[in-house]
């Protein structure tokens, strides 16, 4: 179950351009997380009232603390980009489902602000895993923190680092095995990685992005088309706050 | 300390407190029974509730304004069979009174959830006619007085329960609507629904929504609400519910003194799951520290 608390800022450093790495203490959060999930941070400025999602990039061993790594995308990310230690943020969590522990050879396949959720992922999962990283460029974050996990791949739109082109592309070119996938980036990359999976017949989880406000599954602004009639929502669509954000590729339409 | 009396009553039907949430930002309540106690709130008023399950708007649904958010989820919603099977007996599990919100495209549409409602375990009936976010029914019966007091008329034919007709603001005169629909025998109103608005991505040079507009809600809305509820309050004889950006106890304070006899929570449940127990809390705080007795001597007090 959720809570909502204030939590300390333990640390904010700068990882790469508009990218940052925010710990919270907050055990309580921290105790009940699992890579995959999420919180909702919320601004001190009242102007901005709802809830950013952000992912769990790591949870401490000792389960005291939660890093989040996140990308300045508006003015609610960059306020919180101006926090320092020591400074207090409102946040509840953890929200969502994370990912499937299957213990098979895994493909672990991160593009853009979609890698940090795969770092605890792949601390977490007990099995052979190769890490397939996609960034814009050579302005790369966390990927040297993926070593001690297994084989990291790269891909780059710009072809500065690693394979020119995407986190596919990059699957192709090194012959990359595995018997299930987890993935989490840009919908596009998702689509991607859903027909591979689908072409090579491999399992897939998939973390879904939508614009949320409740984070709770209340507003039902966050949904994505399903395949199947939701259980909750009686019709062709389900909550990505509520039942993902990971999903099996095949239960949803991109 | 003497008990202050927060009980209100609103179309024969007593509440324990002035506080229920608006429709669509609590669901059926389920989602938020993890933080709130439930028995606490006067009213739990659940989401739009249509004949068959709706799908609602394609995404991005809702768009964060300043003070406010955008929201176009197009009354998504289960259909009144999910509603009686599994939402209202978990409701019922509660003390508190139940407000079902009902929502059609046509005017079938809403007499047959009304019909099904009934013989239901519900206590009372509002009727959403100012729905902005989708393309049939909703805010259509709402823009114009002809058809305003014709649906309320039709549903108090068919109503076991009392009827609160829920309001647009997005017209010229707010009181011929409360007016029309007290002529066709609305047992109370709520208002305001959300206000029309857009939001433009000026890098995508798109709209935000999918929708391309949406309803505006939150403390943004604030003011005019505020002012609504007063004119309608001073029009019409039969209760009126208050809402639109109902923050803190303090807000609500605003909207008893502007003449509603109730408040409702809304937008403020995404910012704080807590929010209508804090609302409710802050109402007795005033009342307490003002050294009133009874929270109806205050409604209505600046007219």
């Amino acid at each position: 179950m959720a809570v909502q608390k204030r939590a300390r800022i333990t640390s904010q450093v700068q990882l790469a351009p508009g990218i940052f790495s925010m710990w919270l203490e907050e055990a309580e959060i921290a105790k009940k997380a699992s890579p995959g999930q999420f919180l909702s941070l919320y601004c001190n400025s009242e102007d901005r009232l709802l809830p950013r999602p952000i992912s769990i990039c790591e949870i401490k061993e000792d389960r005291t603390s939660l890093r989040l790594v996140y990308r300045v995308a508006g003015k609610g990310t960059e306020e919180f980009s101006k926090l320092k230690e020591g400074d207090m943020i409102q946040v509840m969590g953890p929200l969502g489902n994370g990912f499937p522990m299957e213990k098979k050879k895994a493909i672990l396949i991160g593009g853009g602000i979609g890698i940090p959720p795969m770092l605890e992922l792949a601390k977490s999962l007990d099995c052979e895993k190769s890490i397939v990283l996609g960034y814009r460029d050579k302005n790369t974050f966390l990927d040297k923190e993926f070593l001690p996990y297994g084989q990291v791949y790269l891909s780059t739109e710009d072809g500065s680092l690693g394979v020119k082109g995407n986190v596919i592309d990059a699957v192709r070119q090194y012959a990359v095995q595995g018997a299930v996938i987890y993935a989490c980036g840009p919908t596009p990359m998702l689509r991607g990685v859903k027909a591979y999976a689908l072409e090579h017949n491999i399992t897939a989880w998939m973390s879904l992005e939508e614009r949320m406000a409740c984070g709770i599954g209340a507003c039902l602004a966050c949904v994505c088309k399903t395949k199947e009639k939701d259980h909750h929502t009686n019709v062709d669509n389900t909550r990505i706050c509520k039942e993902g954000p990971v999903f099996k590729a095949e239960a949803v339409e991109l | 300390m003497k008990m202050i009396n927060t009980k209100v009553t609103i179309a024969g039907v007593e509440w324990d407190n002035p506080v229920t949430t608006a429709s669509g930002t609590f669901g059926s309540g389920m989602e938020f029974a993890d933080f709130v106690d439930l028995n606490r709130l006067g009213a739990v008023t659940t989401k739009g509730v249509s004949y068959v399950p709706w799908t609602g708007n394609p995404v991005p649904r809702i768009a964060e304004t300043c003070s406010g958010m955008l929201n176009a989820i197009g009354l998504q919603n289960p259909g009144v069979e999910v509603f009686i099977n599994r939402d209202l007996p978990f409701l019922k599990q509660y003390d508190t009174r139940v407000i079902v919100n009902v929502c059609g495209k046509t005017t079938e549409d809403y007499l047959k959830v009304v019909e099904r409602l009934s013989d239901c375990a519900v206590d009372m009936l509002e009727i959403n006619i100012s729905c902005p976010n989708v393309k049939e029914g909703g805010i259509a019966f709402g823009q114009n007085t002809c058809s305003v007091e014709e649906i309320t008329r039709q549903v108090k034919r068919y109503a076991k329960q009392p009827v609160i007709m829920k309001l647009s603001p997005n017209v010229t005169d707010i009181r011929e609507m409360a007016k029309a629909a007290e002529a066709g025998g609305a047992d109370a109103l709520s208002l305001i629904n959300t206000l029309t608005g857009t939001k433009i991505d000026i890098y995508k040079r798109k709209f935000v929504l999918a929708n391309e507009t949406g309803g505006l809600s939150g403390p943004a809305v604030k003011p005019v609400a505020l002012r609504m509820v007063n004119q309608v309050a001073r029009t019409v004889k039969i209760p009126v519910i208050g809402m639109g950006g109902i923050m803190t106890g303090e807000d609500a304070i605003e909207f008893l003194m502007a003449g509603a006899t109730a408040v409702a929570v809304g937008t403020a449940n995404f910012r704080n799951p807590l929010a209508t127990a804090e609302v409710i809390d802050g109402i007795n705080d005033f009342l307490a520290k003002e050294g009133i007795q009874d929270v109806k001597e205050i409604i209505g007090c600046v007219n």
